[in-house]
């Protein structure tokens, strides 16, 4: 994977979030991940096309993508419900949109595909790409999220 | 000339939350009649039957983007001149120069702030 193509990922997450909820969050240590287990509640995953393609995956833990939506929407949310899986494919999206931006400016061409979300404890995440899945948490005030970043280099 | 904060404003996104915070915010700069669409071709039926006066946009959605939208708008005699603004995470330099050559009337990159879209639309509508 090249790496030029992780910190606009890391930063469009940031970004998104701090633009959309309000909310800061911490950037932890990337690590290779080995499975497709999910390290969350409900994840949202996108697949890329271009200079690299594979897909972007964000997951996060219940409280944190709570407390997330709930700024977002200006009302509380309390659960795990449809509302709560829309706005993590709109999060998703935005991130990727971001990402691709910053990315563009580097001359790094992506084009990002319309995400699925997968809710639920313990889902699995598939990701796009025959290489190495590389993670990535964050911390917030209200509990973690992971970027996952799976990506082959481009044969478009 | 003065923003009409009854005008009917559509908004088009495939993403509820979207539509949502849209409105919020329009809702609070003090606008009231909204009408939503969660894909371009939803949007277009509505605006064969209703009459809307200003369209709020997503670019990418599953059956008929934001940018054929546009183009439809602008190619149709009696709904060209109605203002649309683009709001997308679609911020790639083609996509901008594409929607200005289809004659957008601004352009939102998401993610944003409640300020950049009551600028927009004040810019829009020349106050
Ligand atoms: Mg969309």
């Amino acid at each position: 994977m090249d790496v030029r193509i992780i910190n606009p990922f890391l930063e469009a997450a940031q970004n998104v979030i701090n633009t959309m909820a309000m909310i800061e969050t911490k950037v932890g240590k990337p690590y290779i991940k080995k499975d497709s287990s999910s390290l969350g509640d409900v994840s949202g995953i996108i697949g890329i096309t271009g200079d690299a393609s594979g897909s972007f995956s964000i997951t996060f833990t219940e409280s944190c993508i709570k407390a997330i939506v709930s700024n977002m929407l200006g009302m509380k949310v309390t659960e795990l419900n449809d509302d709560v899986k829309d706005a993590v494919g709109e999060l998703t999206n935005m991130i990727c949109g971001d990402a691709r931006r910053r990315l563009e400016e580097q001359g790094i061409k992506l084009v990002g595909a319309i995400p699925t979300i997968i809710a639920g404890k313990g889902h699995s995440i598939t990701h796009m790409a025959k290489g190495p899945i590389l993670a990535v948490p964050f911390e917030t005030p209200n509990g973690p999220f992971v970027i996952e970043l799976a990506l082959d280099s481009g044969n478009n | 000339m003065a923003i009409d904060y009854n005008m009917k404003i559509l908004i088009v996104d495939d993403f509820a939350t979207m539509r949502r915070i849209v409105k919020n915010i329009l809702t609070q700069l003090g606008f009231k009649n909204f009408l939503e669409a969660d894909d371009g071709s939803v949007a277009w039926e509505i605006l064969q039957k209703e009459p809307v006066d200003f369209i709020v946009s997503d670019w990418n959605m599953p059956k008929m983007t934001g940018i054929e939208l546009l183009k439809k708008v602008r190619a149709d005699d009696k709904l060209k001149d109605i203002p649309f603004l683009m709001v997308t995470a679609e911020a790639q330099k083609d996509n901008i120069i594409e929607a200005v050559k289809a004659k957008v009337s601004n352009y939102i990159v998401k993610p944003f702030t409640p300020e950049v879209l009551s600028e927009k639309i004040k810019k829009i509508f020349g106050e």
